[in-house]
């Protein structure tokens, strides 16, 4: 059941990506393109998405332990360090290169198309490049 | 598109996504961050594998599921060459590898339970995201 609930909310995650426009990198540079013709749309993908999640996050004190898991396994650091401003940043430069975030990058593999394959594949080299590095690996297992 | 016609599949699937992380929060503890998920599926693999394979797999289908419901392909455009695809995935990897998360991590989860950490990743990777696209529209 775990294993089936995982397969669901990947399957609920991949069709709302797909709905909603962000898989589509044209879409995603058009919302962030405040000095082009911005197009807001993708605004209400973030709201709709918070709003929804910030149920189950308020739920989650209901709960004694996670339907399937002995605990919650939330990340509780609240350190604000260069780490976390950096690595942003970068993601981010790499998210207005291209459109694509992890997320519609990887739902696209099903879409056959070349490009985002050449993406994803470049993404794992760079997830593999952070790990090579010495001081990688205490947070490695964070969100 | 304009008005209705497009705000509305964007607010549903907004939700939609929303939801998928408040089950993946109730049902299995865990956020729903897409990069960390895939991260930890590259070896050498944790010993939690099987349920990151099975929400990977999920996501992979759900542009299919999409194409069964409407009978329609996605709307896809990646107009950026080969060689910046390239470049945006290193920086995407690395960089969410880095600062712990991305849209999903961040966005989605951390902004719904306020977490400061989050906030400010939103908001840096959001400023650098704008900036990166209004230097590559309109100045360069």
């Amino acid at each position: 059941m775990k294993i089936l609930s995982a397969l669901a909310a990947g399957l609920i995650f991949g069709f709302g990506l797909t709905l909603s426009g962000m898989v589509n990198p044209a879409r995603v540079l058009g919302f962030l393109d405040f000095a082009g013709e911005w197009d807001p749309t993708l605004a209400f993908v973030l709201a709709g998405a918070v709003l929804a999640s910030a149920v189950g996050y308020g739920l989650m004190g209901r709960f004694a332990h996670p339907v399937f898991e002995g605990s919650f396994a939330v990340p509780t650091s609240r350190d604000i360090d260069l780490r976390l401003v950096g690595g942003s940043a970068l993601f981010g430069i790499g998210w207005g290169l291209a459109g694509f975030c992890p997320g519609p990058a990887v739902a696209s593999l099903s879409l056959g198309l070349g490009k985002s394959v050449l993406f994803v594949a470049a993404m794992l080299v760079g997830m593999v490049l952070f790990r090579l590095l010495p001081s990688a690996a205490p947070r490695a297992r964070h969100a | 598109m304009s008005g209705l016609t497009s705000y509305l599949p964007a607010f549903l699937g907004g939700v939609l996504i929303g939801t998928s992380a408040a089950l993946v929060l109730l049902l299995l503890g865990r956020i729903a961050g897409i990069s960390g998920i895939v991260a930890n599926l590259l070896p050498p693999v944790g010993a939690d594998w099987m349920w990151r394979a099975a929400f990977v797999l999920g996501l992979i289908g759900g542009p299919l599921l999409f194409i069964a419901v409407t009978g329609a392909p996605p709307e896809i455009e990646i107009a950026a060459t080969p060689v910046t695809l390239v470049v945006a995935g290193l920086l995407v990897g690395f960089g969410t590898r880095l600062g712990s998360g991305c849209t999903s991590g961040h966005g989605v989860c951390g902004l719904a339970r306020l977490s400061p950490r989050s906030i400010v990743a939103v908001a840096t990777f959001m400023a650098t995201a704008i900036l990166t696209v209004f230097i590559r529209s309109h100045v360069l």
